[in-house]
């Protein structure tokens, strides 16, 4: 299993230009680690559906790479989105998943078949362009410039360490971030469609 | 017999409207009897179609693709509908934006007596949501179509159209 915070280490390395949504309380992680706010897209989806909207994302901005850091629990709730992902073959969309086999948001339950799931095989059997899954940062380290230079729809698995949270909801720290209405303004300002 | 016919609720006015009102994408889930509907809509060089696998995708898709300015519909029917609660709530009522989105009203007979469930829930679904609705029957009904429009456009606001003909018009 990998840090998520080291997977945004290296990804960070490889950004470019591109739009980052994620979801889950690993994907939060994400926002120490960008240089480019205003290309970060903070969707907050309904019970899996980031991934949704990535989609559409990618199809009207066609011209602009987009990643998705999001999460097993949140893809089990909308599966069905690899086929429509697959079907409309979106060459600029990557979609990576932060495997942590549990809903570390909740207590840490495992997600239904944690342990089993193949979700790149599943993406792969789907008809994403290509699909890889990761345990161990080197070989992450190694192949992300690869992965994010080939054409989309490309799904990359990685098992992480969750992030377990028990305390209260209202208990709970959290750093403010920007709402969602923020985020998608100053990314329609940064691209010039406000 | 001739008027009956002429009264039914045409593909053509649909895709006619969608064309007036300036859509881009048709996001949907085929109902009961859209095959003519969809094969039209392929057919137009302006309009891109994504089949999706839910109902409640097609909300996030259509609100992804208003992040990027375009101007998306939904297509769906309404067992859908009632399937897609919190991604209408998340996507396109919290998003304030204007929206559109067209739903087979399966199981809606007009005559009073509705014995499938899902038609009488339809309308107390949108009501529950604030979403207003346009009822669209026969052909002749097809501006209500651009009134929905405006209205999404005027109060910034999702708006539905309840097709209410869902045994004639799509298919032939």
């Amino acid at each position: 299993m990998i840090h998520a915070t080291d997977v945004f280490k290296v990804f960070q390395q490889h950004r470019g230009d591109a739009i980052v949504l994620w979801v889950g309380s690993s994907g939060r992680k994400w926002q120490e680690f960008s240089t480019n706010e205003k290309r970060d897209l903070n969707i907050r989806g309904a019970m899996g559906h980031t991934s949704s909207a990535a989609l559409g994302i990618a199809l009207s901005l066609p011209n602009e790479k987009i990643v998705i850091f999001d999460a097993e629990g949140a893809l089990l709730m909308n599966l069905g989105i690899l086929a429509t992902i697959a079907d409309k073959q979106p060459r600029n969309f990557y979609h990576f998943l932060l495997d942590n086999e549990c809903y570390a948001t909740t207590g840490g339950q495992p997600v239904p078949n944690a342990k089993n799931i193949n979700y790149a095989g599943m993406a792969r059997a789907a008809g994403y362009a290509a699909a890889y899954q990761f345990d161990d940062l080197e070989s992450l380290t190694r192949q992300m410039g690869e992965i994010l230079s080939q054409k989309g729809p490309v799904f990359v698995a990685i098992k992480v360490v969750p992030l377990i949270e028990n305390e209260p909801m209202a208990r709970r720290k959290r750093p403010p971030t920007r709402s969602r209405a923020e985020t998608i303004q100053a990314l329609q300002e940064e691209l010039g469609l406000a | 017999m001739a008027e009956q016919q002429a009264a039914i609720l045409k593909p053509e006015t649909l895709v006619e409207e969608f064309k007036k009102n300036g859509v881009t994408h048709v996001v949907t889930v085929p109902g009961s009897e859209t095959n003519y509907l969809y094969e039209l809509m392929r057919a137009q060089p302006w309009l891109d179609i994504i089949p999706a696998a839910s109902e409640a995708q097609t909300f996030a898709i259509a609100f992804g693709l208003m992040i990027g300015k375009k101007v998306p519909i939904c297509l769906i029917q309404n067992t859908g509908m009632l399937e897609s609660g919190n991604s209408i709530r998340s996507h396109v009522l919290d998003s304030g934006w204007p929206f559109v989105f067209f739903v087979g009203y399966k199981g809606w007979t007009r005559h009073g007596a509705t014995p499938e469930s899902v038609a009488r829930y339809t309308e107390p679904f949108l009501n529950a949501f604030g979403i207003t609705y346009y009822l669209v029957e026969h052909d002749a009904d097809g501006p209500r179509i651009s009134l929905a429009f405006e209205e999404a456009r005027a109060k910034n606001r999702p708006v539905a159209v309840l097709i209410g003909d869902e045994y004639h018009g799509f298919n032939r």
